[in-house]
């Protein structure tokens, strides 16, 4: 399936991320080929290196454990990274968010 | 003018405290990377302008910082964004973040598993750096203590790093076990005479040395006696809190052990106990006068569930004659009420004149004695709880 030209994601990242990053607010990011939390996570680390291994391992690129993706009120999080994002966050209505679990002081 | 700058990491960000060498009058500056803890910072002895930070979260995993400005302004030794991550050649580039085991048959072999809580055997898992150790003569090249236990080497100053997998390839492994925080090698220390020769520490596995460079290892836990382990003199398993050395006499090494102040003359070859008439003999740190090879300090700490200062009184104990005598330095120090712990990489002294003894609390306050432990005071007292305190001496 083809899906045409990079896309634009919306992605609200945890505030140590952001810091870490040096960014501020939301992010606009474009992701090409298939959007899926995995192609999202790619082009992540493409732009800011700085947070590889802060959302997935380096090695396993399993999901950190205490961290979570939402997105549309819905838990994204045990989906395969490969499944393609809900429409809203394609079409850029509703953005994807990586946050961290409510734990700890 | 000669001054000291103290690293200090701390549950909840680092703080930089700095002083000129009457050490009355203090600086802070911080907090840097706040939200974050921070395991440990050390400056280079080398290039002291440059300083290495452990930055750590049980979110996002771990993050190396450097400075090359004595902490004014700190980067991330890695790709700089908007560079390609990946090599030409398709391989990802080392990030200053990657701490990756080292599995391969040659090198790697055969360490796969670690004790478990439960005695079951588990595999080894990268939690955070603990401790770096920036060579004395070569400013990019530091070494890195992490849990689970292994030691790691980068020599372009910080950016990439390889496992000296010799230490977990020993072939002991499956005996070393968690302490309470975790499985860390937590001490590192290079031989200021033979830079072949680095010793580290391990909770709980017990002290290692290596005599070429870190290419393979020995346990040096002859004459520890644990009673936490089946066998209480088992060759590994002991929980070793921390190691200390004076650069002037790098065969002798003085150990804070869970419980028991050792000694060792012989490059750790054998141990014996020198707790003498300490209140109790557990505790975390421990560390040597700059100029006095024999005066040594420990701070005893109530065990095994309280993890406070005996009695409620903060005290540091000292010892003139290399352990078995010790004296309970009080002066300045909170001698009623008082409840805090001090974590095993959170004492350090200067090398100024004058020695200086700096240690740090898990209630946030940082202490300074300019008189090598006769007097006391809080340079700071309301900081997050403090991990490490390291100290700089400045010309």
């Amino acid at each position: 399936m083809s899906w045409g030209p990079p896309r634009k994601i919306r992605i609200i990242l945890p505030p140590h991320l952001r810091g870490l990053a040096h960014i501020s607010g939301e992010l606009l990011l474009e992701v090409a080929g298939a959007p899926t939390v995995r192609s999202v996570l790619d082009a992540l680390e493409a732009t800011y290196p700085m947070l590889q291994g802060t959302i997935r391992d380096h090695v396993t690129q399993q999901r950190r454990p205490f961290l979570r993706f939402f997105a549309c009120e819905e838990d994204l999080s045990h989906e395969s990274p490969d499944t393609p994002l809900p429409d809203a966050v394609i079409s850029g209505k509703e953005p994807l968010l990586i946050l961290g679990a409510i734990a700890g002081g | 003018m000669s001054g000291v700058r103290v690293l200090v990491g701390t549950r909840k960000g680092a703080f930089i405290l700095s002083s000129d060498g009457k050490r009355e009058k203090w600086d802070v500056s911080g907090p840097h990377f706040a939200g974050w803890e921070i395991y440990h910072m050390k400056g280079s002895s080398a290039n002291p302008n440059r300083i290495y930070a452990s930055q750590t979260s049980g979110w996002f995993g771990q993050i190396i910082q450097r400075s090359d400005d004595g902490g004014k302004t700190w980067t991330q030794p890695g790709t700089p964004p908007g560079e390609a991550t990946t090599a030409p050649g398709g391989t990802p580039k080392g990030e200053s973040n990657k701490f990756v085991y080292d599995t391969s048959a040659e090198s790697g072999k055969p360490l796969t598993t670690h004790q478990w809580y439960d005695g079951t055997q588990h595999p080894w898992e990268f939690k955070r750096v603990w401790h770096l150790e920036p060579s004395p003569t070569e400013p990019d090249t530091v070494y890195a203590g992490v849990e689970d236990a292994a030691i790691f080497r980068s020599k372009d100053g910080g950016k990439s790093w390889h496992e000296l997998s010799g230490l977990r390839g020993h072939g002991t492994g499956p005996k070393w076990q968690p302490g309470a925080g975790g499985m860390c090698l937590h001490t590192i220390i290079l031989d200021p005479a033979n830079p072949n020769r680095i010793y580290i520490a391990i909770s709980a596995a017990g002290a290692f040395r290596t005599d070429d460079g870190g290419k393979t290892w020995k346990p040096i836990n002859k004459g520890l006696y644990s009673q936490y382990i089946p066998n209480p003199t088992e060759e590994v398993g002991h929980c070793v809190h921390r190691v200390a050395m004076n650069k002037s006499r790098p065969n002798v090494l003085f150990m804070q052990k869970h419980w028991d102040v050792m000694r060792s003359d012989d490059a750790g070859d054998n141990w014996k106990e020198v707790s003498g008439n300490l209140p109790t003999d557990f505790g975390f740190v421990i560390d040597v006068h700059a100029h006095e090879p024999e005066t040594i300090y420990v701070v005893p700490i109530k065990s095994d569930g309280e993890h406070y200062v005996h009695e409620g009184k903060l005290r540091v104990y000292r010892s003139r004659t290399g352990g078995n005598e010790w004296e309970a330095l009080t002066k300045g120090l909170p001698q009623k009420d008082c409840y805090v712990n001090v974590l095993r990489d959170a004492m350090a002294v200067d090398s100024l004149d004058k020695c200086g003894i700096y240690f740090g609390t898990t209630g946030g306050q940082v202490y300074v004695s300019p008189d090598a432990g006769d007097n006391w005071a809080p340079i700071v007292r309301d900081l997050p709880a403090v991990l490490s305190v390291e100290v700089q001496t400045l010309s």
